[in-house]
């Protein structure tokens, strides 16, 4: 429970509604001691008021003072709705668990019932009771708990199920332990927790419950009085005096809202993520030199900043000459996806990317005006993404997928685009294209869906297509002819890539140049011819070192490199490789630049 | 997986027509259980201690109640199939024709109310999604998040005394009771939607968020596809699954909901029929009411289900 209180989130709904149930739990255990003598006095002389100052919301049928009788009246309110939640939420679990112990048929049959009942609105269950068990407190919180009873039961359910299927209640079957004993040591304790913070939730639904059915005359009778009871006496003279209704309107209001904030704070506290704190200024960065008019993509100074000053992208600079294709590889979470989004536009909020220089197809991402961006980016620019699970819209047909980027950006009508979109779905050797348009995602294959995601690339004129690790999802064999058709692409379109990837093997094979990231940064960039024995680096070499070969020696571990890739927070002002690198010495405190190493070779390290 | 679809999805609506009538059987079964289930003899009671012995004993050789009971459940099955429910206690009316006049009126205040509350939620919460995606807009999240977490809070039937306090009794725009025309609808549709309206627009809105964070948005995103297309074409589908999920269940919710909220209004319904049925003990109108409540709440859930099926073109991998 101490855990519980200490991660309460701190929002201000949280906060009032904490106040609010408190205030009432205060209400209850002063009310009746200071005002309850208040609330009984009977005085002829002043029957059926309105408002007055001696009774601000005014008397009742007896004379009795009405605010007295709403400050009194929250202890039984409270009382019942917790007598009315603990016998639902008991009930509930007792449902809820008995699938696990019973044997299979009694269990169906139980699970069958309970899901039946959830289906059925909680007052009209509450009624059925309240007509067997009769009129009054009894008959209404017993119906109120048989109402909320099957919301607990499917809850501990689902709870218990997901349990059940742990690994150590999986050890403790083996053993031979019963599943009633199973049930009561594993699985009980390991859902107390979310049934608690979901009672809170339940405490409020039956307050209102309960509120509502006396307010229809069928719970608390006289002389006994609840918040609802008090409303069907004050509704009767709402044409006189409404004020009456008001002081056990607000009360049964309040409560609601009250345990409803805290009840909806308590659920989400085993979700809690972390919030992000003030986003820092990033620096401006320096002069750039001459734009390279013959680039399809030119980077100079990219940074991704996050809120915190965590900066994943540092001044990455990356060029990618027409027809090029450039493998951009590293370690998970050197920022190759992110420079990828930044390039295309798509960095998630908060975010915040800032470049000395940003240009695609010659021109300048930064100035150019929203609407030729937008066209620019949608028809120059392809992107293709790791899942392909994932990356088409389950609700719409694939051919309709594809077809609206003609739509959109090239003004074509629905049969032109149509008829395109079959002819790329066609040109990516998807078979009986015709039929693949008119199908769902989810009719087709892995590969087959990263194929139509890449004749959705091709809807356009790319110049430059961007494919973020699109084969690491899909099986060997797939992999293979997903990376053939990416390079039979190119070659037949023009089309430049950035190929994303940490696989160094497979960048080796499909590209042209080769960008290695580090921490953020490109450390090193060469031909791919010079990648097996001219790497410069000594994380490339690394990298390569670790690819096992036919000539490696299976008998002894694969070669790894030792230490860990510092995560964008950690990265000092030195070189980030230093704590790895086997060549380090004093110098690589200071951040060797990305310079000319020979032909179209550069890299960032003092010891090359 | 791809092959089996067919058969998948219709052995998921032969599962589903099975629960629902296994379900009816139940409902049956229960009201028909439940005037039984009272405590001490219920013609006793609805007639009250005073009565003389042998009209008890004629009421109850009326109702069939001095019959062994399977020849009861029996009867009261046939007499079900062939649309009589008994007769009330109290005006001797058939409960049939208590009902068949009710009715209507009922369903149409919660369909209207149903319909106002979707119409008015989905486009609200969409925007608020949006509009807070990845936690901008503060101000936004925290004002859309109390409020609907406020109007989720307080119950229909405060609503509607608040309504008819300000709006009827006070300004006297609308009629505070009974149905006499159109303005008379207004106040019990409105206090009856206020609540499913924040706690669908809320859903709405996490759906939209969890949607705008799917790879295919993100794809969607990079084809920069205008904003209209992009929320209407390919997040709001995406979104309606668990909407009208939730949305049926408040359906059913919105025809018990409409209890309390006929009773404040003395809307000429069934909410009105039951509550006065219960009170008065006249056990044969309130086991028809609840009867027909019960089935209703079956059949929108099968509809529902039939709608998602016809919506959603993944649902048949969806367990029953």
């Amino acid at each position: 429970m101490g855990r519980l209180i200490r991660r309460l989130p701190s929002s201000p709904a949280a906060v009032a509604g904490a106040v609010l149930v408190t205030l009432m739990v205060i209400l209850a255990i002063i009310g009746p001691p200071i005002w309850g003598a208040a609330a009984e006095r009977i005085d002829p002389a002043a029957i059926l008021q309105g408002s007055s100052a001696a009774h601000p919301l005014g008397t009742d049928n007896l004379g009795r003072d009405l605010l007295a009788r709403v400050l009194v009246a929250g202890r039984y309110s409270l009382t019942l709705a917790l007598l009315a939640a603990l016998i639902g939420a008991g009930a509930g679990i007792v449902l809820g668990a008995l699938p696990s112990v019973l044997p299979r048929r009694a269990a169906r049959l139980v699970t069958g019932t309970v899901n039946a009942l959830v289906a059925f609105p909680g007052l009209l269950l509450a009624m059925f009771t309240a007509v067997i068990a009769g009129l009054g407190a009894k008959g209404a919180v017993l119906g109120i708990g048989a109402a909320i009873a099957p919301g607990f039961a499917r809850l501990t359910q689902t709870m218990a199920a997901s349990i059940a299927g742990a690994d150590y209640v999986a050890a403790a079957r083996m053993l031979g332990v019963s599943r009633a004993r199973i049930l009561v040591r594993h699985v009980l304790p390991n859902i107390a927790e979310p049934l608690i913070l979901n009672l809170t939730q339940a405490l409020g639904g039956a307050l209102l419950g309960l509120a509502g059915m006396s307010f229809l005359g069928l719970g608390v009778q006289p002389p006994a009085f609840d918040w609802g009871r008090l409303l069907f006496d004050g509704f009767a003279r709402i044409y006189v005096t409404p004020e009456v209704a008001l002081g056990p309107a607000l009360a049964v209001a309040l409560a609601g809202i009250g345990f409803n904030l805290l009840g909806d704070a308590l659920a989400k506290v085993a979700s809690r993520t972390a919030v992000p704190g003030k986003l820092s200024v990033p620096v401006v960065p320096p002069e750039q030199g001459e734009p390279d008019p013959g680039a399809v993509l030119e980077v100079k100074d990219l940074s991704v900043t996050f809120p915190g000053g965590v900066q994943p992208v540092r001044e990455l600079s990356l060029t990618v000459a027409p027809g090029e294709i450039v493998g951009l590889v590293g370690e998970s979470g050197s920022g190759k996806s992110l420079t990828a989004a930044a390039v295309g536009g798509l960095v998630p909020y908060p975010g915040a990317v800032t470049s000395g220089r940003l240009r695609l197809c010659g021109a300048d991402l930064g100035e150019l005006p929203e609407a030729e961006r937008r066209k620019l980016l949608g028809t120059s620019l392809a992107m293709v993404f790791q899942d392909p699970m994932a990356s088409l819209n389950p609700a719409l047909k694939v051919g309709g997928q594809l077809a609206e980027v003609s739509i959109v950006h090239q003004g074509a009508s629905r049969a032109d685009a149509r008829r395109r979109a079959v002819d790329r779905l066609g040109h990516v050797h998807l078979p009986e294209p015709e039929k693949q348009a008119r199908r769902h995602p989810h009719q087709l294959s892995g590969g087959m869906r990263q194929r139509a995601v890449i004749a959705m690339g091709l809807m356009g004129t790319p110049k430059l297509i961007i494919a973020d690790e699109p084969t690491t999802a899909l099986d060997v064999t797939v992999q293979r002819q997903i990376l053939r058709l990416l390079r039979e692409v190119t070659e037949e379109t023009g089309s430049a890539a950035l190929f994303i990837s940490h696989d160094i093997a497979v960048v080796g094979e499909l590209c042209d140049r080769v960008a290695v990231m580090y921490a953020g940064r490109v450390v090193e960039e060469l031909p791919v011819e010079q990648l097996a024995t001219g790497a410069a680096h000594p994380y490339t070499r690394a990298l390569v070192a670790s690819l096992p070969d036919m000539d490696t020696d299976r008998s002894g571990p694969l070669a790894s490199i030792p230490g860990r890739q510092p995560s964008p927070g950690q990265v000092g002002a030195g070189c980030a490789f230093t704590d790895r690198c086997p060549l380090a010495t004093a110098r690589c405190a200071e951040r060797p630049p990305l310079v000319t190493y020979g032909k179209a070779h550069r890299v960032a390290c003092w010891e090359a | 997986m791809t092959f089996s679809r067919r058969g998948g999805r219709g052995s998921f609506w032969r599962r589903r027509l099975v629960r629902f009538v296994v379900s009816l059987i139940a409902l049956l079964l229960a009201s028909f259980a439940m005037i039984h289930l009272i405590p001490g003899d219920p013609v006793r009671a609805s007639l009250g201690p005073a009565a003389p012995a042998e009209l008890v004993a004629a009421r109850r050789a009326a109702l069939g109640l001095d019959q062994p009971l399977p020849v009861q459940f029996a009867h009261y099955t046939r007499d079900l199939l062939s649309g009589n429910m008994g007769t009330s206690f109290l005006s001797g009316e058939p409960v049939t024709g208590v009902i068949a006049a009710r009715l209507p009126n009922t369903l149409t205040l919660a369909v209207l109310a149903a319909l106002l509350a979707l119409a008015v939620a989905v486009p609200l919460g969409m925007w608020a999604g949006v509009r807070t995606e990845n936690g901008r807009h503060r101000g936004t999240d925290v004002t859309f998040g109390s409020v609907t977490g406020t109007a989720v809070a307080v119950p229909e039937f405060l609503y509607s005394i608040a309504l008819v306090s300000v709006f009827a009794i006070g300004l006297g725009w609308f009629p505070p009771a009974g149905r006499t025309g159109l303005t008379s609808w207004v106040l019990p549709i409105l206090a009856l939607a206020i609540g499913p309206t924040a706690m669908i627009a809320r859903l709405s809105r996490v759906e939209t968020q969890r949607e705008l964070g799917t790879e295919y948005v993100r794809l969607a995103r990079a084809k920069r596809l205008p904003a209209p297309r992009l929320y209407l074409r390919h997040v709001l589908p995406n979104t309606l699954t668990a909407t009208l999920t939730v949305g049926g269940l408040l359906l059913t919710a919105l025809i018990a909901g409409s209890v309390l909220v006929e009773y404040v209004f003395a809307w000429p319904g069934l909410g009105l029929k039951i509550v006065e049925s219960i009170t008065q003990k006249d056990y044969p109108v309130a086991q028809g009411v609840i009867l027909v409540y019960g089935t209703i709440v079956l059949v929108v859930n099968l509809l529902v289900d039939v709608l998602l099926g016809w919506l959603d073109p993944t649902s048949d991998i969806r367990e029953a």
